[in-house]
């Protein structure tokens, strides 16, 4: 029978010593190659993560603690002076104030409101697809183009806005040129833009909530639609809300484009924002130095954000 | 504690085109274990899910106790679930997932408000008293100390328990069961089948579980209903089931190994034989083919001159510890079969021939639609299962 030379021991050899010591050099040789491939595979990414972030990083860094403008052969260092004429600046500290009302006006319209459309689309049995492209197109289009359109609404006296509130009796406005008016009317725009995206990562998240869970909740007695939204769904979707509100609020902060487009900061100041404020300085007026403070100040309460959110939320959100 | 009786009269349900239950009826004794035993597919999950209310049967009604439950929502059905994914609450403690069915009754919406409700009259000594009852159905399934965990700290078989734990709560009249066990591992889903059982036996209440595992339903249940493609084809004893199946299908889903199906022809009332072995001929039916089911077990060995025995050659061996299966050609019948013999056979070895002989008493004959020939009723009478 076969199997009976199988069971047998193998044959002794009968010089391991010679045979061990050129093993050992093969595998030293192997070690070796694998060590150079993880280098070379390494690499690539590496140089690109230096020449694309890290660099241009510490280049800013550098730009902002020296008077330079755009195009000048010579700089010199200016210490911390362009950060403590930044902070002296009222008109900057206005900006700061008209960037914090922008983002605490986006990020919590555009969760509450695109998760009530997520819920709305996914209860519905038809046209899923439709409502959700309906609801993302906004965010996949161009805004300048978009501006055109919201500019025409928004038209003090032949934009439709406008004619509604007098037809329902209402005071009207002109919107995007009152003071009292303009950042809200660029929130509500900047929440027009964020909550398709917002929506279907929610979406997403809706999905990946397992099925049994209502089910056990249904036979547990939760089947009340408040309350499975509030012990199932909302605890269910943490990671997924804690995703959005961080990547809507980066959103809300990098605002430029709306406000370049229909109201360039203005009037007096009223709609000006970071990011405005540091394209004008650096590529309207040229003063590279002062612009990268700007950015610098922009960089830190973005990392400054990102961190206590992650820190806060890791705490409270529950991943699987 | 006991638990209440359960009735379902022509249940139908479809899935678009698909008729998933076919006019089922089914008696559940109170107290009694009943086992849905089926391949997957066969509708004994949607029907488990139409008992909780889950899922709204097209056509027939259901009785829990006496009472009709086809409109009610399944937390007023006063049935409990374990589902196969246990479906613990993730983000809340095993403390929390089993007070939730509780809180959920005993405090009304207000109470349950966070923050505000705590502050109504009753709020507090209510949930005092749901928390004492927590630790005790914790205590008396060994999972006290777990409280504080969160499910993905947990275990497969302490989910399980907390899955359990969280059905047993509120003291329901029929728990319902769907493949419990199967991701569980095969050691744990032996040690936790027997704490099923004992369960049952504690608690005294109605046990509906639905699986796919033949041993988990022989070794459960009181009775094992066999549901194949939407219908009920045998409700009886796990060892009426096995030793008396009525249909060719739930012969060949119940017993491993398989039992092996020969088909042979009748010539005047007689079976023709077997790879030489003269079958029993004591047939109503003159002519045609029929299918002669033979349990490994029916076999045993004899010597090489014995009259009526038959021939086989071994194709293999598996050896199991206590028993041999044999795979083994017979002449005349096209597939092999298999032989359950005892270890202690002598060797045997693929290539060798042996002398077998048939326990005639244990065949099975089944006509060609597959019914049973000569049988009893199809159902065991309750009331002769209840005495």
């Amino acid at each position: 029978m076969t199997s009976i030379e199988m069971g047998q021991p193998p044959v002794q050899e009968d010089q391991p010593s010679l045979l061990h010591r050129s093993t050992d050099a093969v595998l030293r040789r192997l070690r070796l190659a694998e060590s150079l491939t993880a280098y070379a595979l390494a690499g690539p990414g590496v140089v690109l993560l230096l020449t694309l972030y890290i660099l241009p990083v510490a280049g800013v860094l550098f730009i902002a603690f020296t008077d330079w403008q755009f195009g000048a052969k010579t700089l010199s260092f200016v210490g911390l002076r362009n950060f403590a004429e930044l902070f002296a600046d009222s008109e900057f500290r206005k900006v700061l104030a008209n960037t914090a009302v922008y983002t605490l006006i986006v990020v919590p319209g555009t969760i509450v409101l695109s998760l009530a459309v997520a819920l709305v689309i996914e209860s519905g049995q038809t046209m899923r697809a439709f409502y959700r492209a309906v609801h993302f197109l906004p965010y996949m289009a161009t805004l300048a183009a978009m501006a055109i359109t919201w500019e025409a609404l928004l038209h003090p006296t032949v934009g439709l806005l406008n004619q509604l509130m007098t037809a329902a009796g209402l005071p009207t406005a002109n919107w995007l040129r009152d003071e009292r008016t303009v950042l809200p009317i660029l929130a509500v725009i900047g929440i027009w833009q964020n909550l398709g995206f917002a929506m279907v990562l929610i979406l997403a998240g809706l999905a990946a909530i397992p099925r049994d869970l209502y089910d056990a909740a249904d036979v547990d007695g939760i089947d009340v639609w408040f309350e499975r939204l509030r012990l199932i769904t909302l605890p269910m979707l943490g990671p997924v809300l804690m995703f959005v509100v961080i990547v809507v609020t980066l959103h809300a902060l990098k605002v430029f484009d709306t406000v370049q487009v229909l109201t360039q900061g203005g009037p007096n100041h009223a709609s000006d924002v970071l990011l405005y404020t540091l394209y004008r300085e650096s590529f309207q007026y040229l003063r590279t130095g002062y612009g990268a403070a700007v950015t610098v100040v922009f960089l830190v309460i973005v990392m400054a954000l990102t961190l206590i959110q992650a820190r806060i939320m890791d705490r409270k959100v529950h991943y699987q | 504690m006991s638990g209440h009786g359960l009735v379902l009269r022509n249940i139908c349900k479809k899935f678009g085109s698909t008729n998933v239950i076919r006019n089922l009826s089914l008696n559940v004794i109170p107290g009694e274990f009943l086992t849905l035993l089926g391949p997957s597919g066969c509708g004994k999950s949607t029907l488990l899910r139409i008992i909780a209310g889950l899922e709204l049967q097209d056509e027939g009604s259901i009785a829990i106790g006496g009472r009709e439950v086809d409109g009610l929502r399944p937390k007023l059905r006063d049935v409990a679930m374990v589902f196969q994914s246990y479906a613990l609450y993730p983000h809340m403690s095993v403390a929390k997932n089993l007070a939730i069915p509780l809180l959920m009754r005993r405090l009304c919406a207000w109470q349950r408000i966070p923050v505000f409700g705590a502050l109504l009259p009753g709020t507090a000594s209510r949930k005092s008293e749901i928390i004492e009852e927590v630790a005790r159905v914790a205590k008396s399934i060994g999972i006290s100390h777990l409280l504080d965990r969160k499910p993905r700290q947990l275990s497969g078989g302490q989910r399980q328990r907390v899955a359990v734990g969280r059905a047993m709560v509120r003291h329901p009249a029929v728990f319902l069961m769907d493949e419990p066990l199967s991701n569980l591992d095969a050691k744990l889903r032996v040690q936790m089948r027997a704490e099923i059982k004992e369960l049952h036996q504690r608690l005294g209440v109605t046990f509906i579980y639905v699986t796919h595992d033949q041993v988990e339903a022989m070794t459960l249940s009181d009775r094992v209903a066999v549901m194949l493609d939407g219908e009920l084809v045998q409700v009886a004893p796990p060892q009426e089931i096995y030793a008396n199946p009525h249909d060719r299908r739930v012969a060949e889903f119940v017993g491993s190994p398989k039992i092996n199906m020969i088909d042979v022809n009748v010539c005047g009332g007689r079976l023709a034989e077997i790879g030489g072995q003269v079958l029993p001929s004591e047939l109503t039916i003159g002519q045609g083919t029929l299918t002669v089911g033979i349990r490994p077990e029916a076999f045993h060995l004899a010597s090489s001159g014995e009259p009526n025995s038959i021939s086989a050659a071994v194709r293999l061996v598996e050896h199991m510890g206590s028993d041999l299966f044999l795979h083994l050609d017979l002449t005349g019948v096209p597939d092999p079969i298999i032989a359950r013999l005892p270890a202690a056979s002598g060797h045997i070895a693929p290539g060798n021939r042996l002398h077998l002989r048939i326990r005639t008493e244990q065949l099975l004959l089944f006509s060609e639609n597959g019914q049973r020939l000569k049988q009893q009723a199809s159902v065991t009478p309750l009331r002769e299962y209840a005495r």
